[in-house]
């Protein structure tokens, strides 16, 4: 498996699209650094847009890889290696190679302008962290769903579904919800709606970061405990972790039991 | 020498000079004031004095050497000052015990002038220092400390009822109900006071008309402070910050009528100011930042000018409950601005609109909160942005400035 991740992982980070979503990263947070007056609100934007775009890359990378590498899977596959060693291998070398080009474009402009002191060293770190959890989860659904679908426009188009429905139709669905379902309490229901996306559970670990504030406002008792103190973080956490090893689990089981 | 050279000046005045401790000729203070003339300056040596309502009716200066520690037992306030022009100095009270039907208090001064409290410090008192019917009065420099309970079995640190040109400074006050409350007080300056973790609010006036408070600092109080049926306060460069929980402002205006607020810094609070039935108000060159809402007005309030603060990396700027706005906000910075600037003048050329849709939908529903950022929130902002449907049109500011503005 290690031979194989170490393919993978240099194979992928020579190749240009890794330079360009290196480059890409860099740009944005150089540019958003240079031009904005305050940090805090570089930063707001720039957590915006790796609440976008990692998922994005995650997913349309993923699929485009397994797709890419179809053949030289299956000439994998007729060598004596274990079907998990090959899939979580390639897997991991495909995030890995992602999240490496996330965090040196992110971290380089940062070390050049400094920790602002608007994020913080733990901030940051916690933000750092979910744009690499995001790229592991939204690269192990696409491998997934690749996995399941040997045609690649089908697969690539549900993929992007996905994408959409979690990044931005389940916001939706979920205010209608609270909107609709007013008068009852839904404390707890909103909390485990929000664990069911993982784009929701990155944004509220950095909304935790950066709006608290606010967050405080709110009367429920739920939130009061979950928001004011670290277990929000800790239990944020703890789920987009499930979110990783949930698909992971299934690219195992499926890829054990597919005729290829 | 410090002690000489007082003793030289009292002497000069033609002022006789008393000393209490526990083993001279005075072993109680009350003894020492029965004894002693107006004009009389009585040292208090360092020693616990287990007395209480030490009766103070003739001017007296009384000065604690060393902070002697005065215990008025469970029934006793403090001192009870009925008389004009007394200084009380350097005294340290502890435990007045608290009481549902008598407001008792570490230092009371009923019905007179020109007193002077200063360098005291008042431990878990049930209040600090409660003036009534004063005039010309000095606190300052008093450190002062409770135990927070509930609102009503907890005191007010510094009370000031019914009294006129009195000057608070340099106080500091933590854990009581207010920190400084002022009740029918007129012409009075509060100023340089440090005003923390109390369960009400930092500064609270009620009825107070022609006050003024400047560079004091609120912090993590239940409400910075609280303006209410005042007119003319006059509030500049204090510091409100992280007043945080869900009935939480850093500065509460209720049926105010002109006052000015300027230069004041408001900070990490979940509501920085929130003002109900307040008009003809002067809103500038403050700073607001990273507050869950900068400012509430509702649509009670009239005729404020809103004009030359900053808003940065606040969760939401401007917050109202009315479609109409008869405020006027205009040459504001606001770090959610994300219009241009084409002629360079540093004023932006199309208007903001602070008030936000989804600030209304937390309104509604407030468990909403949890899709704060969103994409598909921010969507529904910006289709508001562009064509108000629900938010105030009117509520604009019309020249937004490019930069931060330097006061």
């Amino acid at each position: 498996m290690i031979k194989i991740l170490k393919y993978s992982f240099f194979d992928l980070i020579r190749s240009k699209w890794s330079l360009i979503y290196f480059l890409f990263y860099l740009a944005v947070t150089f540019g958003l650094l240079y031009m904005s007056s305050d940090s805090s609100k570089a930063f707001l934007s720039l957590s915006n847009i790796v609440l976008l775009i990692t998922p994005l890359t995650g997913t349309l990378f993923g699929a485009l890889y397994y797709y890419n590498s179809k053949e030289f899977n299956e000439l994998l596959l007729a060598l004596p290696i274990r079907r998990s060693a090959i899939f979580i291998g390639r897997y991991l070398g495909l995030s890995l190679s992602l999240s490496l080009s996330f965090l040196a474009g992110v971290c380089i402009p940062f070390l050049f302008y400094g920790f602002q002191k608007a994020i913080g060293p733990g901030g940051f770190a916690l933000f750092l962290m979910t744009g690499v959890m995001l790229t592991l989860i939204f690269s192990a659904i696409s491998f997934l769903i690749a996995l399941k679908n040997d045609n690649t426009i089908k697969g690539f188009g549900i993929c992007l579904l996905v994408w959409l429905f979690l990044s931005i139709l389940f916001d939706g669905i979920f205010l209608i919800l609270l909107v609709y379902f007013e008068r009852y309490p839904l404390d707890k229901l909103a909390l485990a709606l929000t664990l069911l996306n993982p784009i929701d559970l990155s944004r509220i670990i950095m909304t935790l970061q950066m709006d608290i504030s606010a967050l405080l406002g709110y009367t429920g008792a739920v939130f009061r405990r979950f928001f004011g103190s670290a277990s929000g973080i800790i239990y944020a956490s703890l789920a987009l972790m499930f979110w990783i090893a949930v698909p992971v689990w299934l690219i195992l089981i499926i890829s054990r039991r597919k005729d290829f | 020498m410090v002690l000489s050279c007082l003793l030289l000046i009292s002497v000069a005045a033609g002022a006789d000079t008393l000393s209490v401790s526990p083993d001279s000729r005075f072993s109680s203070i009350q003894d020492a004031v029965n004894h002693a003339r107006s004009g009389d300056v009585i040292f208090v040596q360092h020693a616990t004095y287990h007395e209480g309502n030490i009766l103070i009716d003739k001017k007296l200066n009384l000065t604690g050497i060393e902070y002697p520690e005065i215990y008025p037992g469970d029934t006793a306030e403090g001192f009870v000052v009925i008389a004009d022009s007394v200084v009380i100095r350097g005294f340290q009270i502890s435990d007045v015990a608290r009481s549902y039907l008598k407001d008792r208090a570490g230092i009371r001064i009923n019905d007179c002038r020109h007193c002077l409290i200063e360098n005291n410090r008042l431990i878990r008192t049930f209040f600090g220092i409660y003036l009534k019917n004063a005039r010309g009065c000095i606190i300052r420099d008093n450190e002062i400390e409770g135990v927070p309970g509930d609102e009503a079995s907890t005191g007010n640190a510094i009370h000031l009822w019914y009294s006129k040109d009195i000057t608070v400074e340099r106080n500091t006050a933590r854990g009581h109900r207010d920190g400084i409350y002022l009740e029918f007080v007129e012409n009075s300056h509060v100023e340089n006071n440090f005003s923390e973790n109390n369960i009400r609010y930092g500064l609270h006036f009620m009825f107070s008309n022609n006050d003024d408070y400047r560079y004091n600092t609120f912090r993590k109080n239940g409400a910075g402070v609280a303006v209410m049926y005042s007119r003319n306060i006059i509030m500049e460069n204090n510091v409100f910050e992280q007043n945080r929980g869900s009935s939480s402002y850093g500065l509460l205006l209720k049926d105010i009528l002109d006052g000015q607020i300027r230069f004041n810094h408001f900070i990490e609070n979940t509501i920085g100011i929130y003002a109900d039935g307040s008009n003809r108000i002067l809103y500038e060159f403050n700073e607001f930042r990273e507050n869950g809402w900068a400012l509430k007005i509702l649509g009670s309030c009239s005729d404020n000018t809103i004009t030359q603060n900053n808003f940065t990396g606040n969760t939401f700027d401007v917050m109202t409950n009315s479609k109409t706005s008869m405020n006027t906000f205009t040459g504001n910075y606001w770090s959610h601005y994300s219009g241009y600037d084409l002629d360079r003048d540093g004023v932006g050329d199309v208007p903001y609109r602070p008030v936000r849709l989804f600030s209304y939908i937390v309104g509604n529903v407030p468990s909403s909160i949890l899709l704060l950022r969103s994409f598909f929130v921010e969507l529904l902002n910006y289709a508001e942005q562009i064509t108000p449907a629900v938010t105030p049109a009117f509520l604009e500011d019309r020249s937004p400035r490019m930069k931060i503005i330097k006061p």
